[in-house]
């Protein structure tokens, strides 16, 4: 793509938008992508849409929290915008900004949850979410499962997902021998 | 090293971080080994392994971390860090998961723009990914017998957990909305029950 540029005023308004992000970023910083795919491609025209689901994608397949997708993006507009120094000042803005507010706030009201952990309220709030936090690591597990839709020629998917399942449940094999396993499964293109 | 050694005669007593440093090598081995989301490893590595935490602990945290605004690992980092060491513990414990983590992916970032294209590179992260399905999935299976302690009995929680998967798995309802929802009845039900 075409070198952009971007003023101070712009560096500023990309921070910005991060930071707003934050505190809507229930339940993981993914759940943004799509405003962020908004502001960063189709307002601002900073990054083009291939660059953008690169860096989901490579994010996911790289070890390490979810989140870090959001420094990729800010490495690539600061790419466009010329060079490694800007790579480097876009990356610690849109991960800053999305980690900030919202780290604050959590920092905060986890000391304050448990200096009064005995609390009704406290307590009521815990055990009634655990039912449905357990649920949702479930769910995501089906949805990731179901990416590519319902249909029968997934089956070696599905088994891969199902086998890997069973194994980390009930045995206490490496997590990494079974992601070496998948990888190379992939490779020979069998999944 | 242990400090809660209580009731729970059956089970042996909890360890804890010896340091800041221990804190901030441990989530960085941790987070060096999650693919795929660090959720996993996180709980195999502090629960089963290094003891910081019993399932239930685990559960709770995970529940405020996930309730919380933010990436909901590096909740739950914050909240663990600050547990044992203050302000200066929850800095060790996110910088240990984001550091090492940040330069392997710029490292990936470079090498795949040149290997995008190629097929087999492309399996492989696809088979990676469907082995991370399989780690989501089992934390929470592990996760459920939890619930045998929970205030709300088992058949309330099981329906609750039923209701969520349906409504998230199903139904693709927006993720806020549920944990507003059901989330919310499961809590007046638990505060009603607490009394």
């Amino acid at each position: 793509m075409n070198p952009i540029v971007l003023n101070a005023g712009d560096w500023l308004s990309l921070l910005a938008h991060y930071l707003s992000l934050s505190m809507l970023c229930v339940g993981g910083a993914i759940t943004t992508a799509p405003d962020m795919h908004r502001f960063l491609v189709e307002e601002k025209a900073w990054l083009t849409d291939p660059q953008f689901s690169a860096s989901i994608s490579i994010a996911q397949a790289a070890p390490g929290p979810n989140v870090l997708f959001t420094a990729l993006m800010g490495w690539n507009v600061g790419l466009n915008a010329g060079s490694l120094w800007t790579a480097l000042l876009g990356m610690l803005l849109c991960l800053g900004g999305i980690m900030l507010p919202s780290s604050v706030v959590v920092y905060l009201s986890s000391q304050w949850s448990h200096r009064n952990r005995d609390l009704r309220a406290v307590r009521a709030f815990k055990q009634g979410m655990a039912p449905v936090v357990i649920a949702l690591l479930v769910s995501t597990g089906w949805i990731l499962t179901t990416a590519n839709g319902y249909a029968l020629k997934n089956w070696p998917t599905w088994a891969v997902v199902a086998v890997s399942t069973l194994v980390v449940w009930k045995t206490r094999v490496h997590l990494l021998w079974l992601l070496g396993a998948g990888a190379i499964l992939g490779w020979m293109g069998w999944v | 090293m242990s400090s809660t050694l209580d009731a729970a005669a059956d089970a042996p007593p909890l360890a804890r971080p010896r340091s800041r440093t221990d804190l901030f090598v441990s989530f960085t081995l941790l987070a060096l080994q999650g693919f795929g989301g660090v959720l996993a490893v996180v709980q195999r590595e502090l629960v089963e392994n290094k003891r910081w935490m019993t399932r239930e602990e685990f559960v709770e945290e995970w529940a405020v971390a996930q309730i919380m605004p933010g990436p909901n690992v590096v909740n739950l980092s914050i909240a663990l860090g600050s547990r044992y060491f203050g302000f200066t513990g929850a800095l060790a414990a996110v910088a240990g998961l984001i550091a090492c983590p940040l330069l392997v992916l710029l490292a990936l970032a470079l090498i795949y723009a040149r290997f995008s294209s190629d097929a087999h590179m492309v399996g492989a992260v696809r088979g990676m990914g469907a082995v991370a399905a399989g780690l989501i999935t089992a934390t929470g299976l592990k996760l459920m017998p939890a619930l045998r302690k929970n205030v709300l009995g088992v058949p309330l929680s099981a329906a609750l957990g039923a209701a969520s998967f349906v409504a998230i798995a199903w139904f693709k309802l927006p993720l806020l909305w549920v944990l507003l929802a059901v989330g919310g009845c499961g809590c007046v039900l638990a505060f009603r029950k607490l009394a």
